[in-house]
């Protein structure tokens, strides 16, 4: 067992901490204060490979690695958890399943321009009454000759109002549930796909989050992704994936989380010395870095699993709940051990506290990935 | 054309401490990182790839994790690299290392132009790129603000203290760029896989320069660190008291006596 970083890895990391540091971190309170998309950030990101870091280079991405793909997710997160979730989700869940199920025709229209970051992409599975159940969505494909005609809403979607493509399940067959869910790749630039209000939501503001409607929206037979009725599995694979990176990001945030402690608890004076002298702060910093350091050997797992080729949701699912706990509990007592202070929106822990949360439900909730760890043990 | 760049790992200098016991330098968990100045001596070098075509060659000194800078300014987007490593080299002061530079240029061959960082930021000295100029007899211009090409000359701006001097020089020369020069570009993740799979970057040690060790490293130094210290940062102020006129008086007076006026 090897536990370096290879010159790699420790490369891209490198280049992802710069880039968080200059162009990110100095922006990130003002843009979650404003719920602002970071427009600029995510086109300098797409110039500098950020938007397909394990595509091939044949499909204009970066053929890098999934631990270099942890370690860029967790570095963009410890600056602004916002971007970083726009790039994870991107990666993952709106350039992946492309390169994994698309045709080369739909690699070459698709997926060139998505890993170059010439165009963002989006992931739309959630309904109003289909979250956690995804074999009950209710968005609709129905067979027009040559097309498919979608209807329905999706809701909670990243990046719905600035997307280019999103990858839609709908049903093709409603009385097969999970298995007559199809996906499709479909341009927001299509009739009849309309993004809905911008939610203003409890963390991770600056990442646009919307609803996206269709009505008699026309999508070309082409455009499905993989067989009609497999839909559904291909999203699963998708998610998969796409929470070893959320992992990361949560990863991210308690790392900072963690920092702003540290140097905060050194620097505050109480009782006529600083606050990190004394045993209450120790032990709360002692797990903190105890409990981050077991996510992200968790993290690891399931990303060197992915390499490997080998099955990796159950891990993924691990890395998820993990994680995000870990976010969550370590931002809860960053703040207090920032007092009144990390009850202030001048105070990053603040931002983690509430980013965190957001982690702790999107990409499938603690008990969703509960449910997928004791199925995977129980079957 | 073809240009030559050179690069040095030096620790983050905002991390170093002093021992005041054995006046040595901390380096133990100090990051190392790419010279700020060289960063821009790449980036003058890819802007004048992009401009007039050609290649560039990174070129550093150092211990074995030296290759670290190389694969950074790889990433950035220069085309290779060559790493001088050899325990001979130790301890090279900066005469000898000018001097051990200069005979790996000239193994490299043929080139238009070399670009220095103006100093590192370890040792502050700006010596290496004059002393280099000097061991390859080429016209050197430090200081340099902008380039331009004409056929066989360079036509450079360099900052002077108070002025800015415009200078035509035949090439091949060597140049020595300032951190203000231009905004380096940041690495990019394309350019990643390429850069750590070995091969852009070629390693050369003392035989492959074909130079006795007697001429390299510390032996052949002529100078060498005599003590390491922290300057005195203490602020001496003293406050005048009195009325206007006296206080003004007091200060010429002591202005006088430092003979600032």
């Amino acid at each position: 067992m090897d536990f370096n970083l290879t010159k790699q890895q420790k490369l891209s990391r490198k280049i992802a901490r710069e880039f968080a540091e200059v162009e990110l971190e100095p922006f990130a309170q003002e843009r979650d204060e404003k719920a602002e998309f970071p427009a600029d950030a995510i086109e300098k990101l797409g110039k500098l490979g950020f938007m397909g870091i394990g595509i091939p280079k044949a499909y204009g991405g970066c053929a890098l690695d999934s631990i270099s793909y942890v370690l860029i997710i967790e570095e963009l997160a410890r600056a602004c958890a916002s971007t970083a979730i726009i790039v994870a989700v991107h990666n993952s869940v709106g350039a992946y399943p492309i390169y994994l199920l698309g045709t080369d025709e739909q690699k070459k229209k698709y997926l060139i321009d998505l890993a170059s970051g010439k165009k963002l992409g989006a992931f739309a599975l959630t309904e109003p009454n289909a979250g956690s159940d995804p074999g009950s969505i209710e968005t609709t494909a129905e067979r027009d000759g040559d097309n498919y005609i979608l209807n329905g809403t999706k809701t909670f979607i990243t990046s719905a109002k600035t997307s280019d493509t999103v990858i839609v399940m709908a049903s093709t067959d409603r009385n097969k549930r999970g298995r007559g869910i199809t996906s499709f790749i479909v341009e927001t630039a299509f009739k009849g796909i309309t993004a809905g209000v911008k939610e203003n939501k409890l963390g991770i503001r600056a990442s646009d989050t919307c609803e996206l409607i269709f009505e008699n929206c026309v999508v070309p037979v082409a455009n499905v992704l993989g067989k009609p009725g497999t839909g559904l599995s291909a999203a699963l694979k998708a998610l998969s994936f796409g929470r070893v990176g959320v992992a990361a990001q949560a990863l991210g945030v308690a790392g900072s989380a963690m920092e702003s402690c540290v140097i905060y608890s050194k620097d505050r004076h109480q009782f006529g010395k600083p606050i990190a002298g004394f045993q209450a702060i120790q032990w709360m910093i002692a797990d903190m870095a105890t409990e981050i350091e077991a996510a992200r050997n968790l993290i690891f797992k399931a990303a060197f699993l992915k390499d490997e080729g080998k099955p990796f949701s159950t891990e993924g699912a691990m890395a998820k709940l993990y994680a995000s706990e870990v976010a969550m509990r370590t931002a809860t007592k960053a703040v207090q051990i920032h007092g009144g202070y990390g009850c202030m929106k001048d105070y990053k822990v603040e931002r983690c506290f509430r980013d965190a949360k957001v982690i702790e439900i999107y990409e499938g909730t603690s008990e969703v990935q509960r449910l997928i760890i004791a199925r995977d043990i129980l079957k | 054309m073809k240009i030559i760049v050179t690069v040095k790992q030096v620790p983050d200098t905002s991390e170093v401490r002093i021992d005041p016991k054995t006046n040595s330098l901390v380096r133990e968990g100090v990051p190392s990182i790419l010279n700020p100045e060289d960063r821009n001596a790449v980036e003058t070098a890819l802007m004048l790839k992009e401009k007039y075509g050609g290649t560039v060659t990174a070129l550093t000194m150092g211990p074995p994790q030296a290759e670290e800078v190389l694969e950074e300014v790889i990433a950035m987007g220069v085309d290779d690299g060559i790493l001088l490593s050899d325990r001979a080299f130790a301890g090279s002061d900066t005469l000898i290392t000018a001097f051990t530079l200069s005979r790996a240029v000239m193994k490299i061959g043929k080139f238009d132009l070399i670009i220095c960082g103006r100093q590192a930021i370890d040792g502050d000295t700006a010596q290496v790129g004059p002393q280099l100029a000097g061991f390859l007899d080429l016209p050197q211009v430090t200081y340099l603000e902008d380039i331009l090409i004409d056929k066989e000359d360079a036509l450079i701006k360099r900052v002077l203290e108070d002025c800015i001097e415009e200078v035509r020089v035949k090439l091949p020369a060597l140049v020595t760029v300032l951190s203000d020069v231009n905004q380096p570009r940041y690495p990019s993740l394309y350019n990643v896989s390429n850069a750590c799979d070995g091969s852009l970057i070629k390693y050369w040690s003392a035989a492959d320069l074909k130079v006795p060790d007697s001429m390299l490293g510390l032996q052949a130094s002529p100078t060498g660190v005599k003590r390491i210290f922290e300057p005195d940062r203490g602020v001496h102020g003293e406050l005048i008291k009195g009325d206007e006129t006296l206080m003004a008086k007091t200060l010429i007076e002591k202005l006088k006596g430092l003979q600032a006026i």
